[in-house]
């Protein structure tokens, strides 16, 4: 309860700069619903104008007629106040939640993003953000504007007469009694059916998106048994679900006809008795048939508050409790670096139960290739993640050109580092977009050369548009090695003093390989570069190779070196050429 | 949609039935007015205390009877809603277990599962609704406008006048936002596609330091997409003020003529009070109406989606050639071998002659894009040459029957999946006659058992979908294991053993050598180290030959394979 209220003060932290639209919307809500309650009376005051054959009283129904027509006309412009009021707070709320969000997405530890499911932190800024608003602020006007007409109706009812309004006042609750027990029965059958929905959606995931492997093996008919299976479970439990949820309306139909019936008939003997007129009759009616509205809403959007009150509190989760890149205020920023590196003693863990770095050392010299290599899991990647600072240190310290990189500013580390990674990735946007994605501000004559300096140049033209051509979500109308040449162009753009590769060619057909090696070649003159690789020969011409197993540096020199020493690295060499 | 309609067959009983009781609801529905106008005009003005209740009592009736109706006409749109979603997604998921390989390449995964989930419930629903509320809406629109021309004729003019002008207003409103709403889902699409390439590109975007241009550039989609959200609720927030203005202008020319009529002796109050009353219920059925076009749209919109699968054509399988059971390895023979994907300009493969005898080992080695993968899939006949002729045990693959063909044919892909169930499970794959004894052997010829082993279920522990709980090299021994249970009499390794530090790939290579006496196998690779020592190495570059023969002759011989020996810096070595 007490989480329930901070999650309110914070949203009306976060609705407070639309207070004057709030406000509006409230008042328009106030209006339309009196006028709406107030609309029948009018009518039967007209009603009782028009008793029979030449008992009409023209000049009272005209002029009833006409505050009518106003009170209508006013009725729809406060209507319309309201909604528009309603969707500008929603989304605008919407698109300031979803800019909080982002932003913070920018400034999440990399180790945060790398562990979490990528899904879940998309649905929290898309859906969640999403459902919290509109449940949330929809669900409000629906609350306020039901509350109101079924205080209006009861006003108004008891004013005209009381024991007319008791009929109405004891039988409604049958209908959300009736509706309440509906839901709570079909609660249990949408669960399953949700359940077995799930597992269906996972099967089909599996056979559907392995369906290559499942005619290799000859696995249709396993598969289709599985799937009929659960196919004819589903029927039979949607089947269920939505028989017995769409009882609710009929039911509450009924139960509304018998509180029409209900005050009809005390009604009539009302109007014999002389209390109440035909016109009121009428009026009464037309309540009857509407009260139960306001129930029925206020009923759902009470399911759709609590779903949304979740909502908002797992997006504020996401925005208060995600871990946040750390920094500590006396980072400085490098002005230029010499290209040396150096780490003393460094262990690193990504859960403290299974430490993975334990006491590193290396000393790298300016312009010296360092290639790692190493079984998968052996913590290439980790290390890589260290020197990049998208990890801090557990113990020990990195220094880049002498300077602790713990107490550099990050941007200051990363602008010296060209990053070519295993996993390309390209934004959507045009293929110059990318390359120049490091420099925005590069010339088309530059993005060009960038482009040739990686052998992209050839295919790049042949596209469709060229430079222009529009790259969909991660270049998925590139070959995988399209992708990579773009990737190293982008390096090539601006290369700075260190470069770190991570299996950048292991996908590029042999021919262009040859000449991105000789590219790299080029590209690495006198710049400290780092090579994650399987590749014998880039090994072969590192300046220094470091053979890793589980999370240590295990041997540590250059080619000649490392085979006299009969160790890891020499078995590994080996085992390509055994027969 | 319409082209989905025989799915419904089995169900045409429950799909009339349904819709013919909702009539019937409609129909005491639409009574009720008129019963209370007479409870007005003859209980109240007669004071006939009997009248009153009869009337009273014949509205109960007619509740309980509707509800019964309304009731039935629920359960039986449910039964044919459901059974029509099953049907169709049955009909889908062999459609798709029959589709050829390019296709789904063509298509994707991904559409293929959206098509099978979503896009079915979605038109489930709309068979749903129609059935309950398509027939019912309009009937009780016409119904009610009956109902008033029997009443008075004069007043019913202005019921032919109002439903027009509403139905227009509401149908408009839709008609406006229907691609509206199209626009906002394409900008929400926008700023979920933003959300994502950061969250795949975290490293990307941080190396490259642009975290603030990419928080701009979100901004700006966040703003476009509010914009557009603004637009079209600026437009679908007429509805109600304009529908509720239109009807209750109807209802002040209701009274007004109304109240002339009566002064003329041709209406009684409680006519006017019916008329009143059924204003109000054109207005209500209207609009589920538009609720429902707003769905079915959505509905129409998930079926053709649906139909662009049925329409792609299924695998054909002619052939009903079997092989003689337990005969040796298969040679394998290609003659001008030809492949294209879909229209693609560009051959795949073209002109692959090979002829391999039973037992041999081949290597194929090429770049990326060189057509390795598409050579070793036309031998289980999964693509289809286009030109050419493939030959399995000297036959004809397409003289084959299919089934009996890949069974023979064990085959370890590039993407080592694993499906969600027992270790045991997911090597048998549906072959129950394998027993543990096979895995047990397979699992140790795949470098697997020790891990297995390890594990205090062994062959009972539990793979998660897709393998998640396994590192990548143990997914991979798993998929080496499943294909060599089968005792293939061709094995083909797919680039398979990527994931495998350089002593377990040797390892697994020389049990495979154990082998050469029950299978012919292929080995596609990227490394040369990988295939260097088959009996023949087929080198591929664009999808054409450049050279077919043993390590030692391609390296005298053959350009691009010393290129590749070269780059991988095997030259040397390699020659020894």
């Amino acid at each position: 309860m007490r989480e329930k209220y901070k999650v309110f003060q914070k949203i009306v932290q976060l609705i407070k700069p639309s207070w004057f639209y709030i406000v509006i919307s409230i008042a328009s809500a106030f209006f339309s619903v009196v006028l709406t309650l107030y609309a029948p009376i009018l009518t039967g005051h007209a009603i009782d104008q028009i008793v029979g054959q030449g008992h009409v009283g023209f000049v009272e129904v005209i002029s009833i007629l006409k505050i009518l027509t106003l009170a209508v006309f006013l009725t729809g412009v406060a209507q319309w106040f309201m909604n528009y009021c309603n969707n500008t707070i929603t989304y605008r709320v919407v698109k300031d939640i979803r800019i909080r969000a982002f932003e913070h997405l920018t400034r999440l530890t990399a180790e945060y993003a790398d562990k979490t499911p990528r899904g879940e932190i998309i649905s929290r800024i898309i859906t969640d953000v999403e459902q919290f608003c509109e449940g949330l602020l929809m669900g409000f006007t629906q609350f306020f504007t039901g509350v109101l007409t079924i205080f209006g109706t009861l006003f108004f009812m008891i004013r005209m007469n009381g024991a007319i309004s008791l009929v109405v006042i004891f039988i409604t609750p049958l209908s959300l009694f009736v509706a309440a027990f509906i839901a709570k029965r079909t609660y249990t059958m949408f669960k399953e059916q949700s359940e077995i929905r799930a597992e269906l959606t996972s099967l089909i995931n599996e056979m559907a998106g392995n369906q290559k492997l499942v005619r290799a093996f000859g696995y249709e008919e396993s598969a289709m048994e599985q799937f009929e299976e659960l196919n004819e479970k589903l029927k039979t439990a949607s089947r269920r679900a939505i028989f017995f949820s769409s009882i609710t309306n009929p039911s509450t139909r009924f139960v509304n006809g018998l509180v029409y019936t209900g005050v009809g008939i005390t009604g009539a003997f009302a109007v014999m008795a002389g209390k109440i007129t035909v016109g009121q009759l009428s009026c009464f009616l037309s309540y009857a048939n509407q009260y139960t509205k306001p129930f029925n809403e206020i009923s759902s959007v009470v399911a759709e508050l609590q779903n949304s009150i979740a909502c908002a509190q797992r997006v504020f989760q996401f925005m208060e409790e995600t871990p946040e890149v750390k920094c500590t205020e006396n980072e400085i920023e490098l002005q230029s670096v010499d290209g040396s590196l150096e780490l003393v003693n460094v262990s690193f863990s990504y859960e403290k139960e299974k430490p993975l770095l334990k006491n590193l050392n290396l000393k790298v010299e300016k312009g010296q290739k360092v290639a790692i290599v190493g079984p998968t899991g052996c913590g290439k990647t980790t290390l890589i993640n260290l020197l990049m600072r998208f990890y801090d240190v557990d113990e020990g310290k990195i220094l880049l050109s002498g300077q602790d990189i713990r107490y550099v500013k990050r941007e200051s580390i990363r602008k010296n580092y060209g990053m070519v990674l295993q996993e390309t990735w390209l934004k959507t946007g045009t293929v110059a977009e990318n390359i120049a994605y490091g420099k925005e501000n590069a010339t088309r004559e530059e993005i060009i050369n960038a482009a040739k300096a990686a052998y992209a140049h050839s295919f790049i033209i042949k596209m469709e548009k060229g430079y222009d051509t529009i790259l969909s979500e991660d270049g998925e109308n590139l070959s995988q090695g399209q992708k990579q040449l773009i990737c190293i162009a982008r390096v090539m753009l601006e290369l700075p003093a260190m470069l770190i590769l991570d299996e950048a060619t292991s996908s590029i057909d042999t021919r262009t390989e040859i000449k991105i090696q000789k590219a790299f070649k080029q590209m690495m003159e006198g710049r400290t570069s780092f090579i994650v690789a399987h590749r014998l020969s880039t090994i072969r011409e590192a300046d220094m190779i470091l053979v890793m197993k589980d999370g240590n540096i295990i041997e540590q020199g250059n080619h000649e070196t490392l085979l006299t020493q009969n160790g890891y690295y020499k078995e590994l060499y080996e085992s390509q050429f055994a027969h | 949609m319409k082209k989905l309609l025989p799915y419904l067959k089995n169900y045409i009983k429950e799909s009339i039935i349904g819709p013919l009781f909702k009539l019937l609801e409609a129909v005491f529905e639409l009574i009720v007015p008129v019963v209370m106008a007479a409870m007005i005009d003859v209980g109240i003005m007669q004071k006939d205390t009997l009248f009153i209740w009869k009337t009273c009592g014949i509205l109960v009736t007619f509740g309980i009877l509707g509800l019964v109706c309304s009731l039935s006409a629920q359960f039986f749109a449910a039964k044919a809603a459901t059974g029509f979603g099953m049907e169709l997604r049955r009909a889908m998921f062999s459609h798709i277990e029959k589709l050829p390989y390019d296709q789904i390449d063509k298509v994707g995964s991904a559409t293929l599962i959206v098509r099978m989930t979503s896009d079915i419930n979605q038109v489930q629903t709309g068979v749903n609704l129609v059935l309950r509320l398509f027939l019912r809406s309009p009937f009780i629109v016409a119904g009610a406008i009956f109902m008033a021309f029997t009443i008075d004729v004069k007043v019913g003019l202005i019921f032919l006048i109002t439903v027009p002008i509403l139905a227009f207003v509401i149908f408009g409103i839709i008609m406006v936002t229907i691609p509206m709403y199209k626009d906002v889902q394409n900008s929400l699409d926008d700023v979920l596609c933003a959300t994502r390439e950061n969250l795949t590109g975290i490293r990307v975007v941080r190396a490259f330091r642009r975290e603030k241009k990419e928080v701009a550039e979100f901004k700006d989609k966040s703003i476009r997409l509010e914009e557009l959200q603004q637009r079209s609720g600026k437009v679908s927030a007429l509805m109600n003020p304009l529908t509720y203005i239109i009807v209750n202008i109807g209802i002040v020319l209701v009274v007004w003529v109304g109240a002339g009529q009566v002064n003329i002796g041709h209406l009684t109050q409680g006519e006017v009070i019916a008329l009143v009353n059924y204003m109000m219920q054109i207005l209500l059925a209207l609009l589920a109406l538009a609720n429902l076009i707003v769905s079915f749209t959505k509905a129409v919109a998930s079926a053709g989606r649906i139909n662009e699968i049925f329409d792609l054509s299924t695998e054909k399988n002619e052939g009903t050639y079997k092989p003689i059971p337990n005969e040796g390895p298969f040679a394998v023979g290609m003659e001008n071998v030809s492949f294209s994907y879909g229209n693609r300009e560009v051959p795949a493969l073209s002109k692959i002659s090979v002829d391999i005898a039973p037992g041999e080992v081949i290597g194929v080695i090429g770049g990326t894009g060189s057509g390795k993968s598409t050579f070793v899939n036309l031998i289980p006949s999964l693509y289809k040459a286009g030109k050419g002729k493939v030959t399995v045990a000297g036959m004809d693959v397409c003289e084959w029957d299919t089934k009996a063909l890949r069974k023979e044919i064990g085959i370890v892909p590039q993407k080592a999946v694993l499906f969600r169930g027992s270790l045991r499970d997911n090597i048998k794959m549906g072959r129950e006659s394998i027993s543990d004894e096979v895995i047990i052997q397979s699992l140790k010829s795949a470098q697997a058992w020790e891990f297995v082993s390890k594990n205090s279920n062994g062959l009972d522990q539990f793979i998660q979908e897709g393998g998640k709980n396994l590192s990548g090299g143990q997914r991979q021994r798993l998929t080496i294991a499943r294909a060599l249970a089968g005792n293939p009499k061709i094995l083909i390794l797919d680039d398979s053993t990527s994931a495998l530090d350089f002593a377990t790939e040797l390892k697994v290579r020389q049990e495979l050598q154990k082998r050469k006496k029950k299978c012919t196998t292929f080995l596609v690779s990227q490394r040369a180290a990988s295939i260097m020592h088959a009996d023949k190495i087929l080198v591929l570059e664009n999808g054409e030959m450049a050279g077919y023969d043993t390590h030692e002759n391609l390296m005298k011989k053959c350009d691009v394979y010393q290129e590749i020996c070269a780059s991988q810096l095997l030259k040397k070595e390699g020659c020894q």
